[in-house]
């Protein structure tokens, strides 16, 4: 579904990613995991758009994306969400979600006729809260959520958006594990309709959640395989995994 | 609803109680006021809620006004032509400077719209088929609006569309959009909006709308020069919609009426005790005005529209 070809990345003389090549495969959890600085921030703006790479492609559903700007993967049905959480703060939790289906559903080159008039976007926006558990909180102003809500809001955006694929940039950051444990239950929820290439530092998820995993070090794919693969490969523990998941 | 009614009775019949009064001097003077309402209206939507601070804007009305008036010297005394026309100019004129502007951000974004602006200013001093810098005076004003009371009502009708327009506008789709581009840029754009063409629509809408308060401005004095231009006007539309309420629909007009209001009376009505400390202080108007802007920004960060609101809310 999505085939990531040499790709790479220099800021001046650091080499961010270094000939990446990794195929996501259409209905599975694709995780990437590395080291902090292996690139895969770099690698995930290379993904989503928003960094044009210094050379390779990106092929998203047989179709040349590489020089594709952000909105236009969006709409391709590449979505994303962010490790940092990004919303509409001052929106409540529904006009978020609700912003996020009108964008999808047709253009916005609408001056007249009031939004708050149309109930499918309210109705469609109301059934993604509803899947995430904020259904209860939709009113609420997005800034005053909780961080585990906003976490989950911030996926919902990304949902709206129907995307055939979602790049999930540490959707369990800074959670606490009560938090850890809705946020893989609303991934386990979402896995069977939409294909997800999650980046995750949290290695009980990952190991919970994947299909397959990709380890990242220093800006080159160092492995590719089952989760059982990834952890009895010597090399990803010596470069990342250590002790830690071997025990 | 009651109040809107009372304040719909008042502004109908003002001109009205002024002629009986004999004094049409407050007849335009309240024009003037409701067409800086509509120009700072237009700077409002760009900058209050689409959150693009335009140090430019002045430069549309220019278009509009010199427009306009090129029309009336021209011999096109219509304002059917030329009030179309000036906006066309004034939204052509955004749309260039947008377009190039709006690829940037922040600090530079103000600097790169006042440096258009004032690249319009020097270039219509320049204008010497149309007055260079001494200005174009009008023979007419556009036809049928010689009389100081009709062009009062026809003001207020614009003044009245413009402001539900503004309305339909910010509760539309687009009006959606925009905000959320002000709110959160990346994120809009990760859901799937192209945030660049959003922001240029709004942009040239606002520059039109900056472009039919030019044209009005130049019938109404029958007179325009490149002053309209300068950066000091914008910077007056600037504070009136910061006086008024920055992203609030009436912030524009209370502004626009608050600030000329002021500045009437101060440069009209001399204090007396005032003037014999300081002979000549009505000529620095500037600085009262800045002490009331001083207040509101640190009282009334939301303007004076906000805190109409804040009262309402507190009354409830």
């Amino acid at each position: 579904m999505l085939r990531l070809e040499a790709l790479s990345k220099r800021f001046g003389g650091v080499v961010a990613t270094d000939g990446v090549s990794l195929e996501v495969a259409k209905g599975e959890v694709h995780a990437l995991i590395g080291p902090n600085g292996a690139g895969k921030t770099t690698l995930i703006g290379q993904i989503s758009g928003s960094l044009p790479p210094d050379s390779g492609r990106v092929v998203f559903l047989e179709k040349e994306i590489t020089r594709d700007s952000l909105h236009e993967r969006v709409r391709a049905g590449l979505a994303r969400s962010y490790q940092i959480t990004s919303l509409f703060r001052r929106f409540s939790a529904l006009d978020n979600v609700a912003l996020a289906v009108q964008a999808r559903s047709g253009s916005s080159f609408s001056f007249w006729r009031p939004v708050a008039g149309e109930t499918r976007l309210f109705d469609e926006a109301a059934s993604i809260l509803d899947e995430i558990g904020l259904s209860e909180k939709k009113s609420q102003t997005a800034s005053t959520l909780a961080h585990g809500d906003q976490r989950a809001l911030e996926v919902g955006l990304a949902l709206a958006t129907r995307p055939q694929l979602v790049l999930l940039d540490e959707p369990m950051a800074g959670m606490g594990p009560e938090e850890s444990r809705r946020m893989i239950a609303l991934i386990e929820r979402i896995r069977t309709r939409v294909t997800i290439l999650l980046v995750e530092h949290d290695m009980d998820a990952v190991f919970r959640l994947a299909d397959r995993i990709s380890v990242l070090v220093s800006g080159r794919i160092l492995a590719t395989g089952r989760p059982q693969e990834i952890r009895a490969n010597a090399e990803v523990r010596r470069a990342y995994l250590g002790d830690e998941v071997a025990a | 609803m009651k109040k809107n009614i009372f304040l719909l009775i008042v502004f109908l019949s003002f001109p009205l109680v002024m002629q009986a009064a004999d004094n049409l001097f407050y007849v335009s003077f309240a024009s003037r006021v409701m067409i800086y309402a509509i120009a700072a209206t237009s700077l409002n939507l760009a900058l209050g809620y689409g959150g693009m601070i335009s140090f430019g804007h002045a430069a549309f009305v220019g278009a509009g006004a010199y427009a306009a008036s090129i029309c009336i010297v021209e011999g096109l005394t219509s304002a059917w032509l030329g009030w179309p026309a000036a906006m066309a100019a004034a939204a052509a004129a955004a749309w260039l400077i947008g377009a190039v502007s709006l690829r940037t951000r922040g600090v530079y974004f103000i600097m790169i719209t006042l440096a258009f602006a004032q690249m319009a200013f020097y270039l219509v001093n320049s204008m010497k088929a149309y007055g260079g810098d001494e200005g174009l005076t009008l023979p007419q004003r556009a036809s049928g609006l010689g009389n100081e009371v009709a062009f009062y009502y026809v003001v207020l009708l614009l003044l009245s569309l413009t402001l539900l327009l503004l309305h339909r506008l910010v509760n539309s789709r687009f009006g959606r959009v925009i905000v959320a581009i002000r709110e959160n840029e990346a994120r809009a754009e990760a859901v799937g909006l192209p945030v660049f063409r959003y922001r240029l629509a709004c942009f040239v809408i606002a520059g039109a709308f900056a472009g039919l308060a030019g044209a009005l401005l130049a019938s109404h004095g029958k007179y325009v020069n490149p002053n309209v231009l300068h950066w000091s006007q914008s910077g007056e539309l600037m504070i009136m919609v910061i006086l008024g309420g920055v992203g609030r629909l009436w912030g524009g007009a209370i502004g626009a009426a608050v600030l000329l209001g002021l500045e009437h009376l101060i440069t009209d009505y001399p204090i007396g005790w005032l003037e014999r400390i300081a002979p000549n202080y009505q000529d620095h108007a500037g600085l009262g005005i800045g002490l009331v802007l001083l207040a509101i920004v640190l009282f009334a960060p939301q303007g004076l529209a906000g805190l109409a609101d804040g009262r309402k809310r507190a009354a409830a």
